[in-house]
């Protein structure tokens, strides 16, 4: 770089930051620290335990994310250290869990949406006296594969509960978009939305890593099709998408979803989406952490063995009051 | 002694760089041609099968997608010309798009100040790619796939880092979110048709770059190293600044498109983008862009994001099975650059 675009790119940068803490705006982060408060606990309830968590989703995921902060609120608690790696690759998945399980942690927490794929991994773990505690993928055949414990929801129960609320509203046309295409546990939610509802339902592929794309897809679809009364997506994010390709196409189709993060509960509350099945994501993570905690510490085992669902619940403009304030700080 | 020199008598026009072409011929061989032919022809079908496609607000969608492929593949066409490659692109966009809206969150300043911040960030990854490719001379493919990779791993660990979850916070309550927005994301209502303001840069980007290819200086430096990299250096074509000059010209396309989608969803997840890299290659190619550099054009890059766009939309539109979607998207798109090479090919025999 020359001397004279060495002091030019300096410049640039000095004005940057003199703009920068000049003009202060309202809003933005110092905003958010006036507003919050408070503290968390942190109490060791017995010697430091190790655990490792290897989950399938992908990078990125909001409603991981949730999932995680569970987790970690857990970890700290109960003076849990634990690991985290995850990939949407079923043999991926696998050989993260033979790593995991080669570090000797105390406990393995795992989603298994691949059950087949990934029980030589997980009976490793099992052979090698490590606990092992399932959640969010895999209820179907977690003591299978070796899990004492199971925390999540049946993706056919909610994807039923769902169906059964449409078909209550006397839904006409219902559309349900897939944001990854071949992934069998968004399939199972649409199966369960169909079998719930007994009405026509209708699948559509989108890109998911391309929200844009995700808008303009869905604004062609439902300009194609105005017999569709009701767009339910699988995850929060593609339901505000699908309310702006909804006004774009001037459509009148109510907008649904499973799950949510804290910019889909204000849509709730303004009454933009109708409703969100919720599994309680935050749940999973820290119920999954904590049990493994009681079970090395104390011998518990939540549930009895049998499955322990954290959902389907509904949130709706009935109860989003309740809800919106832990959904802004990221625990809904 | 002066000698009078006599010129040689004008030869007989047998040397075909002398023959004039005809208009149509010159037309002909332009690079877009067959990129034209193949979007016509989509078009064609799907306003036959698909009947919501022949109405505007349709073509306004189809026209709004392709643009977010068209900008970006601007930048990547006249890459592509300059003879590289770089897969770092779809990444490059989220990327702009959240350091844009962490800054001005995190610093609570207005979103014009993320916005410049951004652009520094995004034109020194062009700049990092470029002088990456020229010091080390790896090929570009390994380079930007190197970049691909840190900035896939960097939107992630420092959107965690910074905003304590995996998006960003929603910025629209911040103070210039409001031009920012009707700068970048606004709609135009012309006609009763709702036009996206994004086509409208695309049309300026189109333009500009075609005026630099086809009119100045830097546009013959831009087909010389492609075409020929040694010979370029040796008749003192400035190749490096050239192709540095190009990475950061990606680096900018990228950071628009990447303003648009925040100033469009007040919020960037940090995990999108992977993917989007080869849709902005694929129009440069579908549009005629040679992959070994040398020939090619930003209007046909135009015209393949185009062709993209329809097919992914008009499969929507009419109504085919879901379950089929990538399979019609892959075949479609086979056809319109097999008739775009056939042209091509009949264009050339006929001069």
């Amino acid at each position: 770089m020359s001397r004279r675009s060495v002091r030019t790119v300096s410049i640039a940068l000095v004005a940057c930051l003199a703009v920068a803490t000049a003009c202060s705006s309202q809003g933005g982060a110092q905003e958010e620290e006036k507003n919050s408060g408070g503290g968390g606990t942190n109490t060791a309830a017995g010697p430091r335990l190790k655990m490792a968590m290897v989950t399938h989703a992908p990078a990125g995921d909001t409603f991981f994310d949730i999932i995680r902060k569970g987790a970690d609120a857990a970890a700290a608690n109960d003076n849990v250290e634990y690991t985290y790696s995850n990939d949407g690759d079923p043999t991926r998945q696998a050989t993260l869990i033979e790593n995991a399980v080669n570090s000797k942690p105390d406990a393995l927490l795992v989603s298994v949406p691949a059950p087949t794929a990934l029980r030589a991994s997980i009976q490793k773990a099992v052979a090698a006296g490590i606990p092992v505690i399932g959640f969010n993928a895999g209820r179907e055949a977690y003591q299978d594969w070796g899990a004492i414990m199971y925390f999540g929801q049946d993706e056919g129960i909610a994807g039923n509960a769902a169906g059964v609320r449409l078909k209550e509203e006397s839904a006409g046309k219902v559309l349900c978009v897939i944001q990854a295409q071949g992934q069998s546990q968004l399939e199972a939610r649409c199966n369960g939305v169909k079998a719930g509802f007994g009405g026509e339902v209708e699948n559509i592929n989108v890109n998911g890593t391309d929200l844009t794309s995700v808008r303009s897809t869905l604004e062609s679809k439902l300009r194609q099709d105005p017999a569709i009364t009701h767009v339910i997506t699988l995850g929060a994010p593609f339901a505000l998408t699908a309310l702006q390709a909804k006004q774009a196409s001037n459509s009148k189709a109510t907008i649904v979803t499973f799950d949510t993060n804290s910019e889909l509960v204000g849509k709730i509350e303004s009454g933009d989406i109708a409703w969100a099945v919720d599994q309680q994501p935050y749940l999973q993570g820290y119920m999954s952490v904590d049990a493994a905690a009681f079970y090395i510490r104390n011998g518990n085992v939540l549930g009895g063995g049998k499955e322990v669902l954290t959902g389907p619940a509904f949130i709706d403009k009935s109860n989003i009051a309740a809800v919106s304030k832990y959904a802004k700080a990221g625990t809904r | 002694m002066s000698q009078t020199l006599v010129a040689p008598p004008p030869a007989p026009q047998t040397d075909e760089r002398l023959v004039r072409k005809s208009m149509l011929g010159r037309l002909m061989a332009r690079p877009e041609v067959g990129a034209l032919a193949g979007a016509i022809v989509i078009y064609v079908l799907f306003f036959v099968v698909a009947p919501p496609f022949r109405e505007a607000p349709s073509l306004a969608t189809v026209l709004y997608q392709s643009s977010l492929y068209g900008i970006p593949a601007v930048g990547v066409a006249l890459l592509m010309i300059g003879g590289e490659f770089d897969l770092s692109a779809g990444v490059a966009v989220i990327t702009s798009s959240l350091v844009a809206s962490m800054t001005a969150y995190q610093l609570s300043v207005n979103v014009w100040v993320g916005v410049l911040v951004s652009l520094v960030v995004a034109l020194g990854i062009g700049l990092l790619n470029g002088y990456l490719l020229v010091k080390t001379r790896l090929p570009s493919f390994l380079v930007t796939l190197a970049t691909f990779f840190m900035l896939t791993g960097l939107n992630l660990a420092v959107t965690k880092i910074v905003s304590g979850g995996v998006a960003t916070k929603d910025i629209s309550d911040i103070d210039g979110f409001d031009s920012a927005h009707a700068f970048f994301a606004s709609d135009v209502v012309i006609g009763g048709m709702n036009l996206r303001i994004t086509l409208f840069w695309w049309a300026v980007f189109v333009g500009v770059a075609t005026w630099v290819l086809l009119r100045s200086r830097t546009g013959n430096w831009i087909f010389a190293v492609g075409g020929a990299d040694a010979s370029a250096r040796a008749v003192g074509v400035p190749v490096r600044k050239v192709k540095i000059g190009l990475f950061m010209t990606v680096s900018f396309v990228c950071w628009f498109t990447g303003m648009h989608i925040l100033f469009s969803f007040n919020t960037v997840q940090s995990g999108q983008g992977p993917g989007n890299e080869f849709l902005y290659i694929i129009a440069a190619v579908v549009g005629g862009c040679l992959l070994t550099g040398g020939y090619g054009s930003a209007v046909g890059a135009a015209i393949g994001a185009f062709i993209f766009g329809m097919t992914e939309q008009g499969i929507v539109l009419a109504g085919w099975e879901a379950d089929w979607f990538k399979f019609f998207l892959g075949a479609m798109l086979l056809g319109a650059t097999l008739l775009n090479v056939y042209i091509r090919q009949r264009a050339e025999t006929r001069l």
